[in-house]
């Protein structure tokens, strides 16, 4: 759906998202503690002085999350800025354990990207890393209403991918969040796991008429999309809210909502009017980042072959098509796996394709080694032998019984065979090559 | 007296065994409890500091007591940064420097008073009463360290530790007539000392000689992988550049002509002809006027304390924001609104600019002066209460020190004048490039040595 058409008039969306998604690495952006805020026990246990804020504490920038940022930032055919900082963006809220979040400003590590979908390229504007918050809880404890702050999410890095507002459906913007989500699993940077925050979505929505070349004068940023479908869901909502107001021709307040789940509905969190002013400046705490081409050359080098690369190779080796190879590279151990048992498959002269087709439309579930896979899937299409002579008797006996359709084989109506093939299978009751079976069929009812 | 002896002294006699741990900490202790009621030098006292001193006689610094300025997060000893919003913090965790300085055998006196926050000239914003001049108590000790500079001046410590961001070190030090070393920005770890203006903050030593400064410096300073903006260098025994003269040495003289000088001028230019007696050139040179250091400091120092005094926010640390004094919120009110937007380019991304013209300008001196001098201060120590009503008191003090401490340069104060009526002294600020502290002990050295201006050097002297 690109277009929402009222009684007064079809408008077109206008659509860019922001998405957030916390790295795996083994320590947080700017401490040594461990970055597992899901796995762990129990709260403020992975906790320090610089993620929980201490008078002097400082922050020392994660090597090994940038260099991930850099990654996903090349694997999207995004440039590099070879000289980057972190910046301080301060507002208050008690999660925050520093009354301001390191991030990055004006120069981004990544800028100038695109992710393509089925419905057309979605440019990326930028790529940048910041620190997560702690986690509030909100709770009663001896009858007392309290907020309680958890910081072993405190300081977990956090990449932000900015696009630019190409999104023109709702199903576009599901597609592209997928992609991302997608090829940050196979870069194996990030587990982006939506039920508990690991990833999580903002579009930027709103709606210009059909025929208008430039941009609306206002945009609706919806926050906290924890799922794909919501994603599609919330997009679907606020193109239909933003179209009754312009039909009353009025403007769409640029403001933040929410989107509830439950309803299927956004609600306004935040006007314009006391949006806030972050005061951003670059954070003395941490020298800026410099690279040199030659650095960011050897970090593309040493990228895997990325999926888009992969999916065509594999139609061009295996004959595998696209539209299942996109389906299922989801990481790169499913990658490899597929890999190697389309090259066993080929190998056997067994179809790379019917594996591909079987798993996309699980029929077949993913086994853990290439052996254990092959030998599932041929025993999926596995025949049993049976001697000719036992199925040609078989065959000619069904002729006998059935001299009608005989003749209508004879009279050219050749669709007849498949009527054959079934009353031959289930009189043998055994999985019979049907290729094989096709083949005596024809020369039985020529004859 | 053992409380008067020198850092490098007090060292020397304890691992001869000519002085014990308990008489060297009954002296200290003695005088601690005859004055500090009156100087309101020491915040917080250690417990029972001689008992972990006896163990350390094999160290480098053989468990002498040294003050350390409330700012430093020293585990399990209150630290206040002599604000009222942290009343009754107590670290679980030790700020770097405070931890080099135990191990080379150093043991925490006490906590020294300060401006709230290092935020002033004065010690009066510390929301726990103001230090007064051991050199003369109707005067101010300086600030923000000027518990510590106090501390040495009264021989309430055998050395002390501040912390500098604009003068924070070698003002005080001028004002009570000690040694200030303020190290190269980056020089000594920043981690564990409550931030004022992260980008310019330095711990360094306040002393009683430029020698003892070296022998601290040698133990609190190096890389730490804690505090990322800590230079990679290595760090040199800075005591060998004790004793080597200034020989061949080519020294710039600036500010000579300051319009608002002329009275400390008129002094500081005979003690100036010191260095040619010693074989060194002074040439008068121009530097860049330090008067635009005053806004460039005002702007990027009130930016990053707004930022930097958010986390106070009344979920941790007992007290809320409502305990903050007038000078720390007028900093956090004008930080605030210079970062906002539409306003961060014009205030601070142009004080950054400026900045980067004093840097230049610093450079290009350099190119031919080994070391920079003028004076620290423009006056002495100002009378209690002086800070009434007058907001930018403490830029205007650190005038002269603003610009090199924003370029990140190495500086000492050394005495070099002291007035017989009032028993106030005058400062001398030596400055050198980055990462060559070596060039301004080497020189303050000389000066240290060749005149009478020191108090303890002069004592040593009278005994020979």
């Amino acid at each position: 759906m690109e277009t929402i058409t009222t009684e007064k008039n079809t408008y077109k969306l206008v659509c860019g998202m922001e998405i957030h998604a916390e790295l795996k690495t083994n320590s947080k952006m700017f401490c040594g503690c461990k970055n597992d805020p899901f796995g762990a026990k129990q709260p403020n246990i992975y906790t320090c002085p610089v993620c929980l804020g201490m008078p002097g504490g400082l922050p020392v920038a994660n090597k090994t999350a940038i260099e991930w940022t850099i990654k996903v930032g090349l694997a999207l055919g995004c440039k590099i800025n070879l000289f980057s900082k972190f910046d301080r963006k301060n507002y208050f809220y008690p999660d925050l354990a520093k009354a301001y979040q390191i991030s990055q400003y004006d120069l981004p590590f990544c800028y100038d990207g695109v992710v393509e979908t089925s419905y057309g390229p979605v440019r990326i504007t930028r790529i940048h890393l910041e620190e997560d918050t702690g986690k509030l809880q909100h709770t009663t404890i001896n009858g007392k209403k309290v907020s309680l702050i958890d910081y072993n999410r405190s300081s977990v890095p956090l990449m932000e991918i900015v696009s630019e507002p190409d999104i023109h459906s709702p199903e576009q913007a599901k597609e592209y969040a997928k992609k991302i989500r997608d090829l940050l699993r196979y870069l194996e940077v990030a587990d982006c796991d939506m039920d508990q925050g690991g990833m999580r979505l903002e579009a930027n929505i709103s709606l210009a008429e059909k025929s208008a070349q430039k941009l609306p004068n206002y945009k609706v940023e919806v926050k906290n999309i924890n799922s794909f479908r919501f994603a599609e869901q919330a997009i679907t909502y606020e193109m239909d809210r933003q179209a009754k107001i312009l039909d009353d021709g009025k403007t769409p307040v640029q403001e933040t909502r929410g989107f509830d789940s439950v309803k299927i509905s956004t609600f306004s969190q935040r006007t314009k009017e006391d949006a806030e002013d972050y005061r951003y400046f670059p954070d003395p705490d941490l020298p800026p980042i410099t690279f040199t081409q030659k650095q960011i050359d050897a970090m593309r080098n040493e990228l895997p072959e990325l999926i888009i690369e992969k999916i065509s190779r594999w139609e061009k080796e295996f004959a595998v098509e696209p539209r299942y190879s996109n389906l299922l590279i989801d990481s790169t151990q499913t990658a490899q796996l597929l890999e190697e048992a389309f090259t066993t498959l080929q190998k056997n002269n067994q179809e790379p394709n019917k594996l591909a087709n079987v798993l996309a439309n699980k029929k077949l579930a993913f086994e853990k080694t290439v052996e254990k896979l092959v030998q599932k899937f041929s025993e999926l299409f596995a025949t049993d032998t049976v001697p000719e002579s036992e199925i040609l008797s078989v065959i000619n006996s069904i002729m006998e019984a059935n001299p009608d359709a005989v003749a209508k084989y004879k009279a050219g109506q050749k669709q007849v065979v498949g009527f054959f093939m079934g009353q031959t299978l289930r009189a043998i009751g055994k999985k019979i090559d049907t290729k094989e079976l096709t083949k005596l069929l024809q020369q039985e009812l020529e004859k | 007296m053992h409380n008067t002896l020198t850092l490098k002294q007090a060292i020397s006699k304890l691992k001869n065994k000519e002085l014990t741990h308990k008489d060297l900490y009954q002296a200290v202790s003695d005088s601690v409890q005859g004055k500090n009621k009156k100087l309101n030098v020491y915040l917080t006292v250690s417990k029972n500091p001689e008992k972990q001193a006896e163990e350390l006689l094999d160290t480098p610094l053989a468990g002498v007591p040294i003050a350390v300025k409330d700012n430093f997060c020293t585990l399990n000893l209150r630290t206040t940064a002599s604000s009222t919003v942290l009343d009754n913090f107590i670290p679980q965790f030790e700020s770097t420097v405070i931890t080099k300085l135990k191990k080379a055998g150093g043991v925490v006196y006490g906590k020294t008073n300060m401006d709230a926050w290092a935020h002033g000239s004065s010690t009066e914003t510390s929301q726990y009463g103001r230090t007064l001049n051991p050199r003369n108590i109707d005067h101010l000790p300086g600030g923000s360290s000027g518990g510590s500079a106090a501390a040495v001046a009264a021989d309430m410590c055998i050395a002390a530790l501040g912390t500098e961001t604009a003068g924070s070190i070698r003002q005080p030090a001028a004002w009570c007539g000690v040694v200030g070393l303020k190290p190269t920005y980056g020089r000594c770890s920043r981690y564990g000392v409550v931030a004022m203006a992260s980008s310019t903050d330095s711990p360094g030593p306040i002393t009683k000689t430029v020698e003892d400064a070296a022998i601290l410096l040698n133990h609190i300073a190096g890389p730490d992988k804690y505090d990322a903006t800590t230079g990679p260098h290595g760090v040199p025994d800075f005591t060998q550049y004790i004793g080597k003269g200034v020989k061949g040495l080519k020294i710039g003289y600036i500010y000579k002509d300051l319009k608002g000088l002329e009275a400390v001028t008129k002094i500081f230019e005979k003690e100036m002809k010191v260095f040619e007696k010693l074989g060194a050139t002074v040439t008068v040179v121009d530097a860049m006027n330090p008067r635009y250091g005053i806004s460039v400091y005002t702007i990027v120092q009130r930016g990053e304390v707004s930022s930097n005094l958010g986390r106070y926010d009344g979920i941790r640390y007992g007290n809320d924001r409502s305990h903050f004094g007038d000078e720390a919120k007028r900093r956090i009110m004008l930080g605030t609104y210079t970062l906002s937007k539409g306003y961060a380019d014009q205030y601070y991304n142009t004080a950054q600019k400026v900045r980067t013209l004093y840097i230049k300008n610093y450079e290009e001196l350099f190119k031919t002066y080994d070391v920079l001098i003028a004076p620290t201060s423009p006056g002495f120590a100002k009378k209690i209460g002086a800070t009434q009503g007058a907001a930018m008191f403490g830029e205007l003090e650190d005038l002269l020190l603003e610009a090199s401490s924003l370029s990140g340069l190495p500086g000492i104060s050394i005495p070099c004048y002291q007035d017989p009526k009032t028993n106030l002294f005058l400062g001398m600020n030596i400055i050198a490039p980055m990462w060559r502290e070596d060039l301004v002990i080497q020189v303050a050295d000389a000066y240290e040595q060749a005149t009478n201006w020191n108090t303890w050097r002069t004592k040593e002297k009278a005994k020979k």
